[in-house]
């Protein structure tokens, strides 16, 4: 670094110490390291951290960047799996670890107004005595943040019947790039005119910060009913998920993991998986007490056409709870197979899950890396796992290039790049599979009209050059470099 | 500062461990310094990265570096949250032994530190000595005298917080000297307990309530004599060899004779110790598998009267109590409903649950001392949510949370009395 870079560096930090207060600003080595990474594989180490503790702060935060050149990265509590949150040009990462507070709750109008480092699942807790909850479920909600989760527009096990992020927030306070303060969509209900809210929910930080947010909260179920169904193959257990599917039920949840996940979760949690099968499904029933009952008997008479090994049901919440804390925590569970997982997010058509996943195991036989399957089966979100050994010499450059193979597969068959995960740094380079340049073309346009000089979040989720998936593949080995921590 | 050459010789940490960790941020709520601060750096996963990037020559071991890691209550609630399996205890304990070399201490408190570690803890004698001595500051009245005068301000501000944390001497000192006590029941299983350092000179009346619940279940208790501090405390900040030292001591204390009896424990932080002797000597030729048959004999007292069925006496207790988790007793013992379904058995008791009674109260052994600023931010959370919950009583099972939230509630003038699961069973017996 030159003598006048560093001089600017040290302006910029003595000047957000001023905004925020000198505790607030992180800019030691050791604080630099541990905000270069998320929950996946990227890594970029910003120039300074900032602690705000308010939309004004922000606001200030971001005339600052703007005056210096320099980019800014939001970041909730760093769980994402697509590099989101990663400072892959440097720069400031705010981190909104200290707006963390719920600042309104209406149960009457069933709404609430948070700020976005609130946790997922705190929100949950906080209006469950009123028999009230926040629907979207993803797996990390114990420690991802609702700000994180709109940037990722994230889903979760029970979205399948209840959607994703985008159908349950109602608007928001956002910080523009040029530091002004706005309001995207309504505070208790639906807007109009242009849905600016939509736009910004799975933008990755890229069009403007949110920094308050009105958030739909649903009335608890009155009766919920969790179904463990075993299968010897998982075949037979994505035919039984295309009968439910095509029988025209939507369940709350349709969840599936193979063997390696079976394994790995029960030596996590020991939720009661049975060992010898080959696929488990995890079926979510919820609703008014007679309609569960009643869907329930015709899900199990589906079911017991492919011959389940076990079929168990969970009625009490303890059960359940116990049934879900393994599917929950499979993914950091895959630790215990092999030292590293890349986890592929992508999406399928439903009819296609027997032909899609066959084609999952072929390639994992082919390549010698064992892939482990969960998958959103109910509406075809698959996350394939690629287990692997960072420190053997090649794994890197082999997971990410079945990784890419994967989402080829899935676009092929009709689907899309990512379920639930966003695009990030992971697959910006994939977006050409499925968009056209003119496409891309239009969403630039979107991006210019909210900020032309490229300094909220940049290098996401458009590709960052000749967009062909071989390329991008060379690109991404660059970026990790051989044998790096991934 | 170490030479980069050096940090890249064979690290102290085991890879296959370290190297477990994904980075999923599961640990990321579950950690009582990183709920109080909001920073990554002072998160499980923030550590572990801290810990690889040393272990990858990316980083070298700075103070501040190690501020992060001696931030750490190793309260090991991360470890039950992690679905990795990341054996967290192992990973600071190794790099608080490692970073002994690394440390600039002045003068005076590295004597207090070596004095503390080598021959107080250890030494049931030396340090019945020191609480002898306390006992008289307490009770001649001196003690009033500095709080009166605020003398101790005038030395120092730190000087006069530790004064506060003087713990009280309930009783008289409870000393392991090979005594017996007979449930006087015939062909009645004979189980031995450990007495331990600091509990039994602070807390003579709380062990021998223990004792009596354990003949209440039908068990005679033996005390064996030459046994001693468990070894945490020198552990947890960087003692590795004087911990096995008192390992092996403890081993061969427990083992006269006999090899098969239970070891009840009262106190959860020694139970947890005792638990993992087996991997703190799985390096000792002579004691790796004595460790190991030891270890499986230790089970703490909460865990063992609820298993041993202890019905309650007939005397019931009416209040509201709620129960603090004891982190080591929830987090690495795996004990979570024993102490509940105890106190929920007492006749009149009225149980709420504690909002976060699974986060660390701050306590942490020694953390409370040498981290007083932490150990307070992570405390207060702790009794403005015993404020909330309305309970008259907080039950706990082990001494360091036992001082760490009795000092917190009398700080803030709650009326709340802080007592030992077993110490309310106990008073169940009691004629009113």
């Amino acid at each position: 670094m030159s003598q006048s870079e560093l001089s600017e560096i040290n302006d910029l930090v003595a000047d957000l110490k001023n905004i925020v207060g000198g505790g607030y600003v992180l800019d030691d080595k050791a604080d630099l390291l541990v905000y270069e990474y998320d929950g996946s594989i990227d890594r970029g180490s910003p120039v300074v951290i900032v602690l705000p503790a308010s939309a004004t702060e922000i606001s200030s935060v971001l005339k600052l960047a703007r005056a210096h050149s320099i980019p800014v990265v939001a970041r909730g509590a760093g769980t994402g799996l697509s590099g989101g949150a990663i400072a892959e040009q440097g720069g400031i990462v705010i981190s909104m670890a200290r707006m963390n507070k719920i600042l309104e709750v209406n149960s009457d109008d069933r709404y609430a107004i948070v700020e976005p480092g609130v946790v997922n699942l705190d929100l949950s807790t906080h209006v469950g005595p009123q028999g009230l909850y926040y629907a979207p479920d993803p797996s990390s909600q114990r420690a991802c943040t609702i700000g994180g989760n709109i940037a990722e527009n994230a889903g979760g096990p029970h979205c399948l019947a209840y959607g994703v992020t985008t159908n349950h927030v109602l608007g928001m306070e956002v910080v523009l790039a040029d530091g002004s303060v706005t309001w995207f969509g309504e505070n208790e209900r639906d807007g109009v005119g242009y849905d600016l809210r939509g736009i910004t929910i799975g933008s990755e930080g890229t069009l403007a910060i949110v920094t308050k947010i009105s958030v739909r909260l649903l009335r608890s179920p009155e009766h919920v009913k969790t179904i463990l169904m075993a299968f010897e193959t998982i075949e037979d257990a994505s035919a039984a998920v295309t009968g439910i599917i095509g029988a025209g039920m939507v369940p709350a949840a349709i969840e599936m993991m193979d063997h390696f996940c079976i394994k790995a979760a029960e030596g996590a949690v020991g939720a009661g998986y049975p060992e010898g099968a080959g696929a488990v499904l995890l079926v979510e029933l919820d609703g008014l007490f007679e309609a569960v009952e009643e869907e329930y008997e015709e899900i199990e008479a589906i079911c017991r056409e492919f011959g389940p090994l076990e079929v168990r049901v969970a009625d009490d919440s303890l059960e359940r709870e116990k049934l879900w804390s393994g599917r929950k925590g499979v993914l950091g569970a895959l630790g215990r197979l092999a030292p590293n997982y890349y986890l592929v997010d992508g999406t399928i058509p439903r009819t296609k899950l027997v032909d899609v996943l066959r084609q999952i195991n072929e390639l994992s036989e082919r390549s010698g890396y064992p892939i482990a399957n969960l998958l959103h089966a109910g509406d075809g979100n698959l996350h394939p796992s690629i287990l692997f050994d960072e420190r053997k010499p090649g794994d890197v450059e082999n997971i990410l290039a079945i990784g890419s193979e994967i989402l080829r597969i899935c676009v092929e068959s009709g689907g899309v790049l990512s379920g639930e995960h966003g695009i990030g740094l992971e697959k910006q380079d994939q977006m050409p599979l499925m968009f056209s340049d003119e496409d891309m073309a239009t969403m630039s346009l979107l991006k210019i009209a909210f900020e032309t000089e490229d300094l909220l979040n940049p290098g996401k989720v458009f590709p960052t050059g000749a967009g062909c998936g071989d390329i991008s593949q060379a690109r991404a080995i660059a970026r990790v470099g051989p044998g790096a921590y991934i | 500062m170490v030479e980069a050459q050096q940090m890249s010789q064979p690290s102290w940490l085991n890879e296959s461990e370290l190297y477990k960790c994904v980075h999923c941020g599961f640990c990321l709520q579950a950690c009582p310094t990183y709920l109080a601060t909001g920073l990554e750096t002072e998160s499980p996963r923030g550590r572990i990265a801290l810990m690889k990037a040393v272990n990858e020559g990316r980083l070298e071991i700075s103070d501040q570096v190690m501020r992060h890691w001696d931030l750490c209550i190793q309260c090991r609630a991360c470890e039950d949250v992690c679905p990795s399996g990341v054996p967290y205890g192992n990973l600071i304990e190794s790099t608080m032994d490692r970073l002994r070399v690394h440390r600039k201490i002045g003068f005076v408190p590295r004597l207090a530190y070596e004095i503390s570690l080598r021959y107080l803890i250890p030494n049931q004698r030396n340090l019945a000595i020191v609480f002898s001595m306390m006992n008289f500051y307490i009770k001649s009245g001196l003690q009033k005298l500095v709080r009166k005068t605020k003398i101790l301000k005038l030395i120092s501000d730190r000087l006069e917080r530790l004064e506060k944390m003087t713990p009280s001497i309930n009783g008289k000192f409870f000393r392991a000297q090979g005594q017996f006590y007979s449930a006087d029941v015939e062909g009645t299983e004979k189980i031995q307990m450990l007495s331990g350092c600091v509990m039994p000179l602070t807390q003579g009346d709380q062990m021998r309530a223990a004792v009596r619940m354990l003949n209440r279940a039908n068990k005679d208790v033996e005390i064996p004599s030459n046994q001693g501090c468990c070894g945490a405390i020198n552990s947890h900040v960087g003692g590795l060899e004087k911990a096995k030292e008192l390992a092996r001591a403890n081993i061969d204390a427990f083992s006269k004779g006999n090899d098969s009896e239970p070891i009840v424990v009262a106190s959860a932080g020694c139970g947890a110790r005792m638990m993992e002797y087996g991997h703190l000597l799985s390096d000792d030729a002579d004691y790796a598998l004595k460790a190991v048959n030891f270890s499986k004999r230790v089970v703490d007292i909460n865990e063992f009267l609820d298993q041993s069925k202890l019905q309650p006496g007939e005397a019931s207790i009416h209040k509201i109590v709620t129960y603090q988790d004891s982190c080591h007793l929830a987090n690495v013992q795996k004990v979570k409903d024993a102490p509940r379904n105890l106190i929920k058995s007492i006749g009149g008791v009225d149980f709420c649950e504690l909002k976060g009674s699974n986060v660390c109260c701050g306590a942490g052994g020694t953390y409370m001392i040498t981290e007083p600023e932490m150990s307070e931010a992570v405390l207060t959370e702790k009794i403005r949510n015993l404020a909330d919950s309305g309970a008259d009583i907080i039950a706990t099972a082990n001494p360091g949370c036992f001082m760490q939230l009795d000092n917190g509630i009398k700080a803030a003038g709650l009326d709340v009395e802080v007592k030992y699961v077993t110490e309310l069973l106990d008073e169940t017996y009691k004629q009113k």
